[in-house]
């Protein structure tokens, strides 16, 4: 296990080319879903009087 | 069967499409990535001459060639916007522009932490790793140039040209290997010559960028519906998105 880390001692380059990528893609994900939240939040707030919160319908693929 | 292509190109039909694309594109990605992964760490045998750091193209080659292929689909939706005006086709560029970016960011990381094991350096101004380089900095440019512009359909407009003259820089990227004998190899693939490496290290590297193409194409959907309900707002198909509240 180890010595599959250990990545034939290019361990450095090799999980910081993975990691950055995994990282990213994590970012852009979280970052995307932030995005779908605010949006839909600014269209309840310009839609709904204020005080009434109504919930998103949860349509597949839209969380 | 007869299907009307004229409906998806109004936001208000193609919003649900869309999720339900985004929501397919995002399982097959996953399923792709965890194949590829598995492929390029422990099945493709370890290079004679590069020991384990080859093992950085199964993600640099597939980040490298989505940066350039996203950069040319979103050339291909401003030209069909300025073209025909169409508000949906400018939203689809604008949702590629930030993939396209990490994309071409991450091929130049992952190129830099390959480049340094095999030539010595993380980075030199190589032709094919410079025009790499313009390409984030077209693709940070439209992102930067819609930002700055208050009314998004002159936003459109002005994206789309800037997207359009920088179409310019793809071919010289994908050539530059060619045209220019600096630090950068040829390609290890095309699609004229038996590959130059072993059957398994082709193999994920296809799924590899299967994955990629899959992961571009769902957060690209995804962003678009983002996109969608930020610009339409006040359309009175989107109140049907959030259900009615009880007060009316």
């Amino acid at each position: 296990m180890s010595e599959f880390f250990a990545m034939g001692g290019y361990a450095w380059y090799v999980w910081m080319a993975y990691g950055a990528v995994a990282a990213a893609l994590v970012v852009e994900v979280i970052a995307l879903r932030a995005r779908r939240r605010r949006a839909l939040a600014q269209l309840r707030m310009s839609v709904a009087p204020p005080g009434a919160r109504p919930s998103i319908i949860g349509a597949r693929g839209h969380r | 069967m007869l299907i009307n292509w004229y409906r998806f190109s109004s936001p208000v039909s193609f919003y649900p499409l869309a999720g339900t694309l985004a929501y397919a594109f995002a399982i097959v990605a996953a399923l792709f990535a965890g194949a590829g992964l598995f492929v390029a760490l422990f099945v493709a045998p370890t290079d004679a001459t590069q020991g384990d750091s080859y093992r950085i193209i199964f993600i640099h080659v597939p980040a490298a060639w989505m940066a350039m292929f996203i950069y040319l689909v979103m050339a291909g939706w401003s030209a069909f916007a300025l073209a025909f005006n169409t508000r949906l086709s400018a939203m689809m560029a604008q949702a590629l522009a930030p993939t396209g970016a990490l994309m071409a960011a991450l091929a130049l990381w992952t190129g830099a932490f390959w480049g340094r094991p095999t030539w010595g350096t993380y980075w030199a101004w190589d032709a094919r790793m410079t025009s790499t380089l313009i390409l984030l900095f077209l693709y940070l440019g439209v992102i930067a140039l819609r930002a700055a512009i208050e009314d998004p359909r002159r936003a459109d407009r002005a994206c789309a040209v800037l997207a359009l003259v920088g179409a310019v820089n793809v071919p010289i990227i994908y050539f530059s290997v060619q045209w220019w004998n600096t630090l950068h190899q040829g390609s290890s693939i095309s699609f004229t010559a038996a590959p130059k490496m072993a059957m398994t290290m082709v193999i994920g590297l296809l799924i590899m960028t299967a994955a990629a193409w899959c992961y571009s194409i769902a957060v690209s959907l995804a962003r678009v519906q983002a996109i969608i309900v930020e610009r339409e707002r006040g359309a009175s198909w989107l109140e049907s998105l959030i259900q009615p509240s009880g007060v009316s």
